[in-house]
């Protein structure tokens, strides 16, 4: 069957149409934060530089692009129409297979690539920042006491993180992201212990602030105890009683792998700043008071550490998708035919002699959220050394 | 000096004791010990018969035993054919000895690898020599380059030149090796058509320009970028400094000031994060290695993981576990050698 195309500029305006929501919901964010930017603290702050809109500006429009998928894709990302197969960027579906076009053409597998990348954006946006925070919880939990208290506590840790930074990240995927890892349930108990410093840290939190008003501690105590473990059963053991949240074995054992690869760098980081922050004058004020050292480290410290933690954890969600990218271009854990970036990378990069058209959409997508996250920490660096 | 450099030597022996077991456990699971008898057994062998075929070859001993066995610290055990009388090798391609003997890492003995068919040191040891011609490549074009990058941007900070340097060294940063390696062989090898777009023909006819320039392009510009921000960042702070101000004061040219002065200084930062990238550089290889067919050490641990070849991972994981601790080590001697400030008691 012949397959007719439409013209570049008919693709190009087709894709722009198609983003609609997407630039309706930049236009008022981006107006109101522009406007209120005074007002907004160190985020109003980063509209004063042409880095910082455009870091904010890109990884609103993925954000959005992850939340308004459904309306934004043409097609399912993985249903398939035998006849487009590699079929070339703007090509006409046939009347009997439904109409439409496929904006960036077809995948070997004949799946519509522009769908594909939108729908691949969900699963980047939410393990990647959802594993930085997990990762910087763990980290943080860990490197305020090493900082802190130093000596044994510090060596331990600090020789345990080492440990686990000494691995090549590549290496510690292909040992930790494997069936069967999966089979063995190893996964499970790394994320049961992972998922336990949130909790922890947040009880800590509470704990230390809220002591002589009992009135506030019980209500904060109880609702971190309800929030993280119905969270708590529904990721580790994926049994929510509402059906809201659930992992599958795969997405948890990429979920722990990441967590584990990247929490001992943040250890290290915030280690330092403890190290560094604990010499001030405040810490030596709330010493003689007589607080107790968490409460020291939690709502002295760690306040005050907030800004390079800040820019840690915007490259760092960078570096994630990254990882993300290189588990899916090497096929761990995620399903063959998940629409994520790296797997269509992956994918495209065979056939590329042949059709080269596959392989551009993720590869820009992810080069383009990278980008925008780096050159956010950036600006969001140079605003915090102004300071 | 010695002593930190024996401290440290001590540590690091620790740690890659202590990071061998956790591989040695991680790739010696139950799933993975099963699919190895599976596959060296009949197709229609029976659980019992794999059973026996594991605990004939001694991997059902215990685990400390076993990797004390891989390490050369306890002796390995021949497998006697109880028919015959005679030792008989695990596998039909390596041969074993047929007495206890010491045969592990340290008498130089990797074990043998399943999926070629040959000892693991005969297959490593070339593939770390192929993977050695490109990293050569590889800092040879990344160092100068994003040190000339740093040091440009760093000299006059603010200005345009430093501005669109650090855009740029931003932009190379978010590029993984697998977007990059694409981006460039759509560009270079499908529409232009100037270089090869696989290396293949390096491992048997030799390196030349066209098939390994897509390789060492593709490698270098994730790291670039890293480099050159590490490099500017001291750059911009010792052209604080009052020394600089000192020498500009005296009369120097701008240009003898950076190149006599300020340089130096400026490039003890960089020597460590250049260190410290080996193992970045790894996951670089492994990933180029695969894009472009070059048959290296990071096409080797692909291979291994991919299929269950247990001794070439536990070599491949050996020899990227002691780059990265070694690198370590050079870098912090490295680091106290040239910084005479930092220099140990």
């Amino acid at each position: 069957m012949n397959i007719e195309t439409v013209g570049a500029v008919q693709i190009l305006l087709g894709v722009l149409g198609r983003f609609w929501p997407v630039w309706l919901a930049l236009v008022i964010t981006l107006g109101l934060s522009f406007f209120y930017r005074k007002r907004l603290g160190l985020y109003g702050q980063l509209f004063s530089s042409g880095v910082g809109i455009a870091g904010v500006t890109i990884c609103f429009f993925w954000l959005f692009t992850a939340i308004f998928a459904p309306e934004i894709a043409t097609f399912d990302p993985l249903a398939q129409n035998a006849v487009l197969k590699n079929a070339l960027p703007g090509a006409i579906v046939p009347e009997s297979y439904g109409g439409g076009i496929y904006f960036f053409g077809g995948d070997n597998l004949s799946r519509d690539v522009f769908s594909r990348m939108i729908f691949g954006s969900q699963i980047v946006l939410i393990i990647a920042p959802a594993a930085t925070a997990f990762a910087l919880m763990v980290g943080t939990t860990l490197g305020l006491p090493a900082g802190y208290y130093g000596g044994k506590i510090d060596s331990i840790l600090s020789f345990l993180a080492n440990l686990v930074l000494a691995f090549p990240v590549i290496l510690l995927f292909y040992l930790l992201v494997t069936p069967a890892i999966v089979e063995m349930g190893l996964p499970r108990w790394m994320a049961g212990v992972f998922f336990l410093f949130p909790i922890a840290f947040f009880l800590t939190l509470f704990w230390t602030r809220f002591k002589n008003r009992p009135d506030r501690l019980w209500l904060y105590l109880g609702l971190t105890l309800v929030i993280g473990g119905w969270a708590y059963m529904s990721l580790v053991f994926n049994a929510d009683p509402f059906g809201i949240l659930s992992l599958s074995p795969n997405e948890l054992n990429i979920f722990a792998a990441v967590v584990f690869a990247s929490s001992p760098g943040v250890f290290r980081i915030v280690r330092g700043l403890v190290m560094d922050i604990k010499t001030r004058d405040y810490v030596a004020a709330a010493q003689t008071r007589g607080e107790s050292p968490w409460y020291i480290m939690l709502w002295e410290v760690l306040p005050n550490a907030r800004g390079p933690l800040i820019v840690d954890a915007c490259l760092r969600v960078g570096y994630t998708t990254i990882l993300l990218g290189t588990l899916g271009y090497f096929g761990l854990g995620l399903a063959p035919e998940s629409p994520d970036w790296g797997t269509a990378i992956k994918d495209a990069s065979r056939l590329l002699r042949s059709y080269v058209h596959p392989a551009i959409p993720p590869a820009v997508a992810l080069m383009s959220f990278v980008l925008g996250l780096n050159l956010l920490a950036d600006a969001l660096r140079e605003q915090s050394m102004k300071d | 000096m010695l002593s930190f450099v024996l401290r440290r030597l001590g540590v690091m022996a620790l740690t890659m004791v202590a990071l061998t077991l956790v591989v040695f456990l991680l790739v010696n699971l139950e799933p993975n010990l099963k699919k190895l008898a599976i596959s060296q057994t009949e197709s229609r062998a029976t659980i019992e018969q794999q059973d026996a075929w594991l605990e004939r070859n001694g991997y059902r001993q215990n685990f400390f035993v076993r990797y004390g066995q891989w390490l050369g610290v306890v002796k390995k055990q021949p497998n006697i054919d109880p028919a015959t009388g005679e030792a008989v090798s695990r596998f039909r391609f390596c041969d074993e000895a047929a007495v206890p003997t010491y045969s592990g890492i340290l008498q130089g003995d990797f074990g043998c690898s399943t999926k070629f068919r040959v000892p693991v040191q005969e297959k490593l040891f070339p593939a770390l020599r192929a993977t050695g011609i490109l990293m050569f490549w590889v800092m040879v074009t990344m160092v100068p380059i994003a040190l000339l990058v740093g040091i440009l941007g760093g000299m006059r900070e603010g200005s345009r030149t430093d501005r669109s340097l650090s855009v740029a060294s931003i932009a190379t940063t978010a590029t993984p090796e697998y977007v990059s390696g694409v981006i460039f062989a759509v560009i270079f090898a499908s529409w232009l058509g100037w270089l090869n777009g696989s290396a293949a023909s390096a491992t048997t006819q030799g390196v030349t320009f066209n098939n390994f320039t897509l390789p060492v392009m593709t490698m270098a510009i994730y790291g670039i970028g890293y480099i050159a921000r590490m490099t500017r960042a001291s750059m911009v702070e010792v052209m604080t400094q009052q020394y600089i101000r000192t020498a500009r004061l005296k009369g120097l040219s701008f240009r003898t000031v950076v190149v006599r002065h300020a340089l130096r200084n400026a490039l003890i930062a960089p020597f460590t994060v250049i260190m410290l990238q080996f193992p970045w550089l790894l996951t670089g290889v492994v990933i180029v290695e695969t894009m472009f067919r070059y048959q290296g050490f990071g096409y080797a641990l692909v291979e291994a993981a991919g299929n269950n070849d247990i001794d070439l991972l536990l070599g491949c994981s050996l020899v990227s576990v002691f780059v990265v601790l070694f690198t370590q080590l050079l870098s912090d001697i490295g680091y106290a050698y040239l910084n005479p400030r930092i220099r140990v008691q």
